[in-house]
């Protein structure tokens, strides 16, 4: 009986926090993705070809995001009918984004002006005792192209 | 030491390969913040405690390829990838490696 509670108590405690939070973080991420439009990041392994000199950096992003009670629970039940499971398809994607966005907040505090050849890492951090997933780990990095400041410049034209 | 992800760096020529570096680091979380992060199992959300532990195992890679790379005598690594694997529960490795270049 005391289990049949605790176990609701959970449900709703999941449920609430759960939406609140899913709720904060999509409206934070929307806000910052328009923000950091300006830095392109790019899926291409070559930058295109410059006269300018430029500064390359590597930055990267990442962010380990747990699902909710509620969400594991619906996602159990879900299992066991197949189908999509929604709950965590958001919650890979707010953690894909929210790595972007960082990586693109570490490239835009070095004033670069686009990132290139981006690649994901995906990977689950702690899993449950049935062994269903818990957090999940994602990472982004890519190279941050600089424009490179005056004495970069002298440098890169004395070595041609 | 120049980092990059890309496969040559703009402006600037390979004068020599010095073949691939590597740096790993296994960490494993500790109670305190295992306990805050089964409240966050409940909850949903971040757990901003892995973030900031994987992120400096992932410096601590990082810095060791780095190390390796200077022993070779490079001033660039080029083409690096991260990897994050799980050794055992509780416990994760990461992986970073690269090409050790020496640049005009």
């Amino acid at each position: 009986m005391y289990d049949l509670i605790i176990f609701f108590v959970l449900m709703s405690l999941g449920y609430g926090f759960g939406r609140i939070a899913e709720k904060r973080h999509y409206k934070s991420i929307i806000e910052r993705e328009t923000d950091l439009n300006r830095i392109p990041a790019i899926v291409l392994r070559f930058p295109p070809p410059s006269t300018k000199p430029q500064q390359t950096v590597l930055v990267m992003g990442s962010v380990v995001i747990s699902i909710d009670y509620f969400k594991r629970v619906a996602a159990k039940l879900r299992g066991l009918v197949g189908g999509r499971m929604k709950s965590y398809e958001t919650l890979l994607d707010r953690a894909r984004r929210e790595a972007v966005l960082r990586m693109k907040e570490q490239a835009d505090g070095m004033g670069a002006k686009m990132v290139f050849n981006i690649k994901m890492e995906t990977a689950s951090i702690s899993k449950g005792r049935k062994g269903n997933i818990g957090s999940i780990e994602v990472l982004a990095y890519g190279t941050a192209i600089i424009p490179a400041t005056m004495p970069m410049s002298v440098t890169s034209q004395s070595l041609a | 030491m120049l980092l990059t992800n890309l496969e040559i760096v703009p402006g600037r020529a390979v004068s020599q390969h010095l073949g691939l570096v590597q740096g790993n680091s296994v960490r494993a979380k500790h109670v305190g913040r295992d306990i805050m992060a089964s409240l966050k199992n409940i909850f949903g959300g971040e757990l901003r405690g892995y973030t900031e532990l994987l992120q400096e195992s992932r410096e601590e890679a990082v810095a060791r390829m780095i190390e390796q790379a200077e022993a070779a005598g490079a001033n660039a690594v080029l083409n690096i990838r991260f990897s994050t694997s799980s050794v055992t529960q509780g416990a994760a490795e990461l992986y970073a490696y690269g090409t050790a270049v020496i640049l005009d």
